[in-house]
């Protein structure tokens, strides 16, 4: 280890430098205590915005959490005018939408980005991701809108089609209006394309060049190249483009309010109408008299932020077993 | 200015600049001395009217500023109780546990002034049938109660004999968001259906036993327009000006009534008779031979106590305007104006008014 630091002569002549031990005033002067501490400020902001935002989503939900406890999670009812609520159908809706959304839009989005980053001229795939960009910057009511206007009049065609042969499975039957899990599943998968394939695009162009040299050293071909050492170096910010993309579906509002039909059941169907949580939040908040209201919309708000937490823990734990295997592997 | 010379060197110059500048400060200081601006919250249904008021209002009182934020009715109530606007905007009148709010909270009572009024009606999707349908108040309540399902029911078939309906299965549709016109459709299906009143009640959403939402009235006239054998609500305003097609309502008289911007007024007619002195009342179902029966006032809400004695005063002329003068503009906008009996009522409400 000695050895090799003497043999880079820059080496020792910093840590000498770090070894005298600076003044507090000296590193300020050099600048780097600045950084640290504006750095530091950025760092604390963020813990204390989501402070913030999980004790005013505490205190302002104490009614609702006193009155149904543990209940309110898997009470399928929500009638405002009674002053019952149960959030079950709109944490399910929640969940289903974003699960299918991702399962549509991993394969497509990372076929895209290991298409416009490995194999596309670079002109293309410039021109390409450069749309793809402008993509991402489109207005979720946009969305929405195409999710009516275009989406929903193609599933009026196709779904009967489908019904017709694969009704007999439950996840398909039942009548269709155009309106369901699914349709804001498809959007929800469209929103989020362009952030799994922009993310993971850059990742896959920054894998070092001595990674596929190395591969292809061994004889490798082109698609082995990239599947066997591009991809796994690249899977940490895959992975990382896959979470953004949750997170979008699980807070997407908007576009998903316009297509899924807002009824607040329960349904195996995905064909079949339902509700989200961002959405009925969305939907009810600026009319809701009364304090229970209030406060059971709150705590739908709070249960959001748990569901994403989970979600994220999951993920999370899911990458490091997978490293596991490869230390196995 | 350049017409005005002074000479500074002598003391008559001097006194010359210094009552220029008093004169200047004086003119400014009453100038801001006037300038109001008043805040109000509330209703969205009702903010393309106020917003024309404030509009036609300041051109005629330049001091004064209106200045709308549809957030909403039940936004308005909170921010009215808060004390951060000067009125409230709603399209449900307070309750009696919000006005007590408001009087704790404030000291002050709150005031209700119907201003405009509105109206829901049922608008359809039935391929092959063009006709205005006539409903009954069981054939809306069964709908939206979910025992009526197929549209060629004896009981929506019986008043349009001349119509061949289908015997497909209906599909009702609701608004999603919380809203005034939900507020009316809700209160008259539990003045016609005690099943109605005793399972569902009425609020600005409800737990509906059937049916999908969609967001806004554009959101439920797109779901009619593209789902077949459909059937849903939409605000008067939005139905007039997209040129919807909507059916017939049967009143308490037993007529089969149009909404229009008359029907409507008639029913507020109908029900001045019965109305209570806070003016807080529900004109569906009113009785009148001519009235709509799912018709709605819109209130603007007053406390009856402001501390700051300019803003209460523009406040004051500014809603003697708007029952008086303003009704002109209720009418292009599709808000039915108030009947005149109404208008007279509430002149001798706003006496109340400790301003």
């Amino acid at each position: 280890m000695s050895n090799a630091v003497l043999a880079t002569p820059e080496v020792p002549f910093e840590s000498r430098g770090l070894d005298k031990k600076q003044t507090w005033w000296e590193r300020l002067r050099k600048g780097d205590e600045v950084v640290h501490l504006i750095t530091l400020a950025g760092g604390w902001s963020i813990l204390v915005i989501t402070g913030l935002l999980v004790q005013h989503l505490w205190v302002y939900s104490r009614l609702s959490r006193h009155a149904f406890g543990w209940h309110f999670l898997v009470d399928s009812t929500w009638d405002p005018v009674n002053g019952v609520f149960g959030a079950w159908p709109f944490v399910y809706g929640t969940v289903v939408t974003s699960l299918l959304a991702l399962t549509i839009a991993i394969p497509i989005g990372l076929g895209s980005a290991i298409f416009l980053a490995e194999l596309a001229p670079r002109k293309l795939s410039n021109a390409l991701t450069f749309l793809i960009e402008l993509l991402a910057a489109v207005p979720s009511v946009i969305y929405g809108l195409i999710g009516i206007f275009l989406l929903i009049p193609v599933l009026f065609n196709v779904v009967p089609y489908v019904q017709k042969y694969f009704g007999w499975i439950p996840i398909f039957n039942g009548t269709f209006y155009g309106v369901s899990y699914f349709s804001a599943s498809i959007v929800l998968a469209i929103m989020v394309v362009p952030f799994i394939i922009s993310i993971s695009r850059e990742v896959l162009i920054s894998v070092p060049v001595s990674q596929r040299e190395a591969m292809m050293a061994l004889g490798a071909t082109k698609w082995d190249v990239t599947w066997r050492a591009v991809v796994p170096y690249a899977r940490q910010g895959i992975m990382g483009s896959i979470f953004l993309s949750l997170a979008r579906a699980l807070g997407e509002t908007m576009a998903v309010t316009m297509v899924i039909g807002n009824v607040a059941q329960v349904s195996t169907s995905l064909m079949a109408p339902g509700y989200t949580i961002a959405a009925v939040i969305a939907n009810e908040f600026t009319e809701a008299t009364g304090d229970l209201y209030l406060h059971a919309l709150i705590e739908l708000g709070l249960v959001l932020f748990v569901v994403t937490m989970i979600f994220n823990a999951l993920a999370r734990l899911l990458m490091l077993t997978m490293k596991g295997h490869e230390v196995v592997g | 200015m350049a017409l005005v010379s002074f000479d500074l060197d002598t003391e008559e110059g001097l006194s010359m600049i210094r009552r220029f500048l008093a004169l200047a400060l004086i003119t400014t200081a009453s100038a801001f001395a006037q300038q109001v601006t008043l805040t109000g919250a509330g209703s969205t249904f009702a903010n393309p009217l106020y917003s024309s008021w404030s509009g036609h209002y300041h051109a005629l009182h330049p001091n004064v500023e209106v200045n709308y934020q549809s957030i909403g009715s039940g936004g308005g109530i909170r921010q009215l109780i808060a004390g951060t606007v000067d009125f409230g905007a709603t399209d449900g009148p307070m309750t009696n546990a919000q006005l007590a709010e408001a009087q704790q909270k404030r000291g002050t009572a709150i005031l209700h002034f119907p201003t405009a009024l509105g109206a829901a009606m049922p608008s359809y999707n039935i391929p092959g049938v063009t006709a205005t349908l006539k409903f009954t108040p069981a054939a809306l309540a069964g709908i939206y109660l979910g025992k009526i399902t197929k549209w060629n029911d004896p009981e929506i078939q019986r008043p349009n004999p001349g119509v061949k309906l289908p015997s497909s299965n209906i599909v009702v549709i609701h608004r999603s968001d919380g809203s005034g016109t939900t507020y009316t459709w809700a209160d008259y299906l539990s003045k016609v259906s005690p099943e109605w009143k005793n399972k569902i009640g009425v609020g600005t959403s409800v737990n509906w036993p059937v049916g999908l939402g969609g967001k806004g009235n554009e959101g439920v006239a797109g779901l009619i327009r593209r789902i077949p054998n459909s059937i849903g609500y939409i605000e008067l305003i939005y139905a007039v000006q997209n040129h919807i097609l909507y059916g017939e309502v049967k009143n308490s008289s037993g007529n089969f009534i149009e909404a229009d911007l008359k029907s409507v007024t008639a029913a507020a007619a109908g029900a001045t008779k019965t109305m209570p002195a806070d003016f807080r009342v529900s004109i569906t179902n009113a009785p009148g031979a001519d009235a709509y029966p799912i018709s709605t006032y819109t209130w603007l809400l007053v406390p009856e106590k402001l501390s700051d004695m300019t803003k209460a005063k523009a406040l004051k002329e500014f809603l003697r305007w708007g029952l008086t003068d303003g009704q002109q503009y209720c009418a292009p906008l599709t808000y039915a104006p108030l009947p005149a009996a109404v208008v007279q009522k509430e002149l001798q409400q706003m006496k109340k008014l400790q301003y």
